[in-house]
């Protein structure tokens, strides 16, 4: 069964800021009274989720930047995660 | 074998208390009994504030609480957000709103604050008003509007005891029309003025049970639209809390004159010396202190807790409230059930229950004030 896409174009929430942490040598997705820590495929994830790209769009570019198949489903799954905190919106 | 010592984990989290003068009177206020005496007469200056949060961040810190007192008090407000900024501090202004302006708040938003929580004392004018000694409820609401209006993160704080636990639903509801974005409903818990005025502010254990059923009716009606945390009141629970997440090992606090903390109520505990950033790096004070170093990690811990399954979770609880009611920071929290001091939980808990069942009127509230505050440091 093929993962049903998101609708809309994510993007970081206002409220959340995406940053590197220099001292733990991670990016960390800042929010009020928290944050999230990133691997390097959450941040690159993140990078890409400027309001202008869909799910899939991301999903493709990091497929071709890591020579890899069958992102879009884990993508969607880490959006969504973080869409429940609040942390990423869906615009059109 | 005794362990190796290890550097500890890197801060994650500064509470920079800007100053100890605030307009409100709260009688659960968390600052110290003696704020008004000659302990804490001096303030950092903007330049000071500066190096702190500059050596904060470059220790690990990402996320930083400009707090009090009432930090609007300090009129270099701005420039302490706009210098946390440009160093990547998430930064949180923790405020009763007495008094802003939409102006204020908009240079604080250009300056690049990131999120605003601004205090309530209780649903209605009167009642807030009341509790906060002070009439502040309507700067409150336009506190709130102009967070909003200005694009803002909003959280509504309130302290919970006796004289308001009934409105926790008002309450909600006020926070949900307000658009905030969550409503932090933190039981008292017993430290500083709060402490002095326990025997007032303690609630019942029915007035608890009450509140934490429309707290979770409320959860599920509002799912993600409405954060709502809710802060155990720990008199009633069977286990500590787990304090600041271990002592001196996320958190850190700097007083309005730069004596550092492992969090905000740490310098009751007369038998410890808290270093200031006014004599020390922070990086030297969070390595090298003694009062830090006094109760990171495990090897402090006396029995139940040294042998506890549980001394991971809650890392022994709190060492503040073993003082206060032991007189030893170094004993078990006395709110555990497995301490040795439990009893003087109970019978703190007994006390308010049995005079709340013989309909005694509480004891008079001593509020947050300089008078008040210099004449307890007399006594001390």
């Amino acid at each position: 069964m093929s993962p049903v896409p998101a609708a809309g174009l994510p993007r970081i929430a206002p409220k959340a800021r995406l940053q590197w942490d220099e001292v733990r040598k991670r990016h960390v997705l800042l929010y009020p009274e928290g944050l999230v820590a990133l691997n390097e495929t959450g941040a690159a994830i993140l990078h890409l989720c400027d309001g202008s790209r869909s799910v899939a769009a991301v999903a493709a570019t990091l497929t071709q930047r890591y020579q890899t198949e069958g992102l879009e489903r884990d993508v969607g799954a880490f959006l969504d995660g973080l869409a429940a905190k609040g942390l990423v919106t869906y615009g059109t | 074998m005794a362990p190796v010592p290890t550097a500890p984990a890197p801060p994650l989290w500064l509470l920079a208390e800007l100053t100890y003068r605030c307009p409100l009177q709260c009688p659960y206020c968390s600052n110290p009994l003696d704020f008004a005496g000659a302990r804490f007469k001096t303030e950092l200056t903007t330049e000071e504030w500066c190096r702190v949060f500059r050596e904060a961040k470059a220790l690990g810190v990402l996320q930083l609480g400009l707090s009090g007192g009432e930090p609007l008090l300090r009129p270099d407000l701005e420039t302490l957000v706009a210098t946390a900024r440009e160093l990547g501090l998430y930064s949180s202004l923790i405020t009763s709103a007495y008094r802003l302006t939409r102006d204020r708040l908009a240079a604080l938003k250009r300056a690049g604050l990131d999120h605003v929580q601004i205090s309530v004392q209780a649903a209605d004018a009167e009642l807030s008003d009341r509790i906060a000694g002070t009439v502040s409820y309507r700067d409150k609401l336009a506190g709130y509007r102009y967070t909003k209006e200005l694009g803002f993160p909003l959280t509504v704080n309130v302290v919970l005891h006796r004289a308001n636990l009934h409105q926790v639903e008002a309450l909600i509801r006020l926070a949900e029309s307000l658009g905030a974005e969550r409503i932090e409903l933190a039981n008292t818990q017993f430290y500083g003025w709060a402490f002095h005025n326990r025997a007032a502010l303690m609630p019942t254990k029915a007035q608890l049970d009450a509140a934490w059923q429309v707290v979770q009716r409320e959860r599920a009606r509002l799912g993600a639209r409405l954060e709502i945390v809710w802060v155990l009141p720990d008199y009633h629970e069977q286990f500590p809390k787990p304090c600041m997440g271990g002592w001196a090992r996320a958190y850190m606090t700097v007083t309005p004159g730069g004596e550092v903390w492992p969090c905000h109520a740490a310098g009751r505990i007369t038998t410890l010396r808290f270093e200031t950033v006014r004599e020390h790096p922070l990086e030297w004070i969070w390595h090298e202190s003694e009062a830090l170093k006094r109760f990171r990690g495990e090897s402090w811990m006396p029995e139940p807790c040294r042998s506890c399954a549980r001394r991971a979770v809650d890392f022994g609880g709190c060492r503040c409230q073993a003082f206060l009611v032991t007189g030893d920071a170094g004993a078990t929290d006395p709110v555990c059930s497995l301490a040795p001091h439990r009893p003087v939980i109970d019978a703190a808990v007994a006390e308010v229950e049995r005079a709340a069942a013989a309909c005694v009127a509480p004891p008079t509230l001593t509020y947050r004030a300089a008078p008040a505050s210099r004449a307890l440091a007399a006594q001390e």
